[in-house]
């Protein structure tokens, strides 16, 4: 036995100085990388940290908008994947900041602790996270979120859909009063409200008459139960579905039923060619190329900013001509311009009723904190003021005409 | 005799006696060889890579800083924690593969601790109600099987694995009641401003804690097996049941005492994975562990100091698989793949080690 202790022993103290000959190698090659950068502020580099891989349509997308953005800004870019909600995220943004990034980005919600810890220790690093809600309460000078407006993309998408039941209705395939749609959705939690409220409020701007039934899955990736809620939508009587959730269950599901469907994240026309219509989606590489610009600049970045139609944030994929209806395409350009203009706003409260009474007022929960208490007055002139007091929505009414079903 | 002719195969095989330790270490040493050339020889024809940039790019994921060396002591120190829980039991000839599960209780039952008694007694206080909580939750979730087992002869297999989704499916429940905010089943983390609950840290070093009481559980569980009673006792029903009952032994008594063992320690990991390193809690906090458990357990042959070797030697290859997809752009099954041909390969080496390939020999045809 002693033989054996010894050789572990012996075998532990190999690997220990080993380990140190390497840590030796390793600190000094970042300290050269470290002086060379701190001279000239033009050679940046970009530190990102994924949830999944681009197995994810979710993070494909960051994926996608990161390469584009750095390569056109001429940035250096780190990526590192399959990071989980945990301690995990921050050693990765440690390690980050130990390679000499001096942006740092994560893709997902419950990141959003541990990027603000690694930003508390590392006050000359800029951090960047999608989707949180703490910027504006923490007030860090390095802690930034980022959110567009996807309200409007839905909007869009939308009438899209309330195209498509019109024609059905014209065609006598359905009644004015069974225009019913279908959203799969995620987790009852704003922003995945705000999403669908808007979806349903761009198709009812073209169709009066159409309602919506939701139906939630309890997970942000889960294709099968994806697959089963659509299913579920579907044999309820819905005739057209959209979804705010990860994978392509909604979708295929829609394919096998033949269902016409509105997608999220990006085009799903080459596994849906007969029924996908459109998708919204957000293209992230406007922000990433804003946060550069500011560090190259010095400039300090906004603590919530939330991308636009504008700014290319929010964008509408092609529209597919064999499963939508004729002249999609030019309506929603023209709801675009007016968007753009100012015409339209999707949460005009004017085009919405909750248990049966217009709103004129309206406390949203825009501050985080463990009492869900509406801290902020929202509706201002007739409108609600979506992703205006932090860059994610918190837009979370039940309104009349959508059903939530269990 | 000798002169009937019959076929002799090929070659047979035989079992050996046993081999003195520092030839079972060169063939061990040599199987790790042979699996860093095979796993190079398909790295270069997969990916076009040099395999030695990649192994180099392994080598420096997991010591290249001294973060990086910290996080990894960590990592092991984790996953050895879990091992040295499943080992008891596994000794016993008890298949806990409910292990993932017991953690999760674990933490559940320290976050639980955390969130509804946290800032409302001393600190110290919290940390002696979290310790009690979390061995007490998860020794009660590994004794539910144990006890099934012990008194109405239920498949352990069948009942641990099926414990783990009944916790997954607990822990998503309370990430539902103690989300913040409201929808997100997200709990983030617990008391980030008042730190209440928080394990303390040794120093400045945040895994310290973590990994001394690790290192004491290890020495704890290699002198309860080798020297104690109890262990003694839990070797003999692992061996054989009937000798067990044969000298007496309350065979019943042993499966569950030694349960409760086995889930209290997972019930440790549980505590220093939410109180002491990610202060929250989520579905994957356990994050496999309670699988590569087992195999780290089995690699070491139930031996808790091997057990350290073989955990590092895990988690090494993790740490390093995560620093090549980050480098080399190749997706993480690519690093399983490489962890894979190694892990073959020492698995396949015992084989060698417990038994002799004899090959025909002309020789001896002539006799």
């Amino acid at each position: 036995m002693f033989k054996k202790l010894l050789s572990i022993t012996l075998a532990a103290l190999m690997v220990l100085s080993l380990a140190v000959v390497f840590t030796g190698c390793g600190s000094e090659n970042n300290s050269v990388a470290g002086s060379s950068s701190s001279g000239a502020k033009d050679s940046l580099k970009f530190g990102f940290i994924y949830l999944h891989d681009e197995n994810s349509t979710y993070d494909n997308n960051f994926l996608t908008a990161a390469k584009e953005a750095c390569e056109k800004m001429g940035v250096e870019m780190i990526n590192k994947t399959n990071i989980d909600e945990s301690d995990a995220c921050k050693e990765a943004a440690l390690d980050l900041v130990d390679q000499g990034c001096d942006i740092i980005f994560a893709d997902s919600f419950g990141h959003e602790d541990f990027m603000i810890e690694a930003a508390k220790a590392n006050p000359d690093v800029q951090f960047l996270h999608a989707t949180g809600t703490k910027a504006h309460t923490e007030k860090l000078a390095n802690f930034h979120n980022a959110f567009a407006s996807i309200y409007e993309g839905r909007y869009l998408a939308g009438i899209a859909a309330g195209m498509k039941i019109n024609e059905m209705i014209e065609a006598g395939k359905i009644t004015k009063d069974e225009a019913k749609m279908g959203y799969v959705g995620a987790h009852p939690y704003a922003e995945v409200k705000s999403g669908y409220t808007s979806f349903y409020l761009g198709a009812k701007s073209v169709c009066p008459t159409v309602t919506m039934e939701v139906k939630f899955t309890g997970s942000w990736y889960d294709e099968t139960l994806e697959k089963e809620a659509a299913n579920k939508l579907i044999a309820d009587g819905c005739v057209l579905i959209s979804q705010h959730a990860d994978s392509m269950g909604a979708p295929t599901a829609c394919e096998a039923a033949g269902v016409p469907n509105v997608s999220y994240n990006g085009s799903t026309v080459k596994a849906c060619p007969n029924t996908f219509i459109v998708s919204s989606k957000i293209n992230w590489a406007p922000y990433f190329e804003y946060a550069i610009n500011c560090v190259k600049e010095g400039k300090a970045i906004d603590a919530d900013w939330t991308g636009t139609v504008a700014t290319g944030s929010v964008q509408l994929t092609e529209v597919n001509e064999k499963a939508a209806a004729k002249g999609t395409q030019e309506a929603i350009d023209a709801a675009k311009a007016d968007l753009e203009s100012g015409k339209i706003k999707v949460f005009d409260t004017a085009n919405f009723t909750a248990k049966g009474a217009t709103l004129d007022s309206y406390m949203a929960d825009v501050d985080s904190d463990p009492e869900f208490k509406g801290d902020t007055e929202v509706i201002k002139d007739g409108v609600f003021e979506e992703s205006k007091y932090r860059s994610a929505p918190y837009f979370d009414i039940d309104i009349d005409g959508i059903s939530v079903i269990e | 005799m000798n002169k009937t002719k019959t076929h002799e195969p090929l070659f047979h095989i035989a079992k050996r006696d046993s081999l003195p330790v520092y030839k079972s270490w060169a063939i061990r040493g040599m199987a790790i060889l042979a699996a860093l050339i095979v796993a190079g020889v398909i790295t270069m024809l997969l990916t076009g890579e040099n395999p030695i940039q990649v192994y180099a790019t392994m080598f420096k994921g997991a010591f290249g800083t001294s973060r990086r060396i910290w996080s990894l002591l960590q990592s092991l120190a984790m996953l050895l924690c879990v091992a040295l829980a499943v080992t008891p039991a596994f000794k016993m000839r008890f298949w806990n593969i409910g292990a993932e599960g017991q953690v999760l209780i674990g933490g559940l039952a320290t976050a639980a601790c955390m969130i509804t008694l946290g800032n409302k007694m001393p600190n110290a206080l919290l940390i002696l109600v979290m310790i009690a909580a979390s061995m007490a939750a998860a020794a009660i979730w590994a004794l539910i099987p144990a006890f099934f087992k012990a008194k109405f002869n239920t498949n352990e297999t069948l009942f641990t694995l099926m414990m783990n989704y009944v916790a997954i499916q607990l822990v998503s429940y309370f990430e539902k009641l103690w989300e913040n905010p409201k929808g997100s089943s997200n709990i983030g983390i617990i008391n980030q401003s008042t730190h209440a609950g928080w394990l303390p840290t040794i120093g400045k070093f945040d895994y310290l804690l973590n990994i001394i009481v690790v290192l004491a559980l290890a020495v704890f569980m290699y002198i309860y097996l080798k020297y104690s009673k109890h262990g003694y006792e839990l070797t003999v029903v692992g061996e054989s049941e009937n000798t067990a009952r044969y000298i007496g032994l309350n065979v019943k008594k042993v499966i569950m005492r030694t349960m409760i063992l086995s889930g209290a320690i997972c019930g440790i990991a549980g505590l220093l994975l939410v109180g002491g390193t990610n202060h929250t809690i989520t579905t994957t906090t356990a994050g496999g562990r309670g699988f590569t458990a087992i195999m780290v357990s089995w690699l070491a042959k139930f031996n808790p100091i091997i057990m350290i070797l073989t955990a590092f030697l895990i988690t090494f290859l993790q740490a390093g698989a995560g620093e090549i997809s980050t480098v080399f752009g190749l997706n993480e099954s690519f690093s399983d793949i490489i962890t894979g041909i190694i892990i073959f390969f020492i698995i396949g080496c015992e084989f060698f080690i417990n038994y002799k390939l004899h090959f025909r020999s002309s020789h001896k045809e002539v006799k």
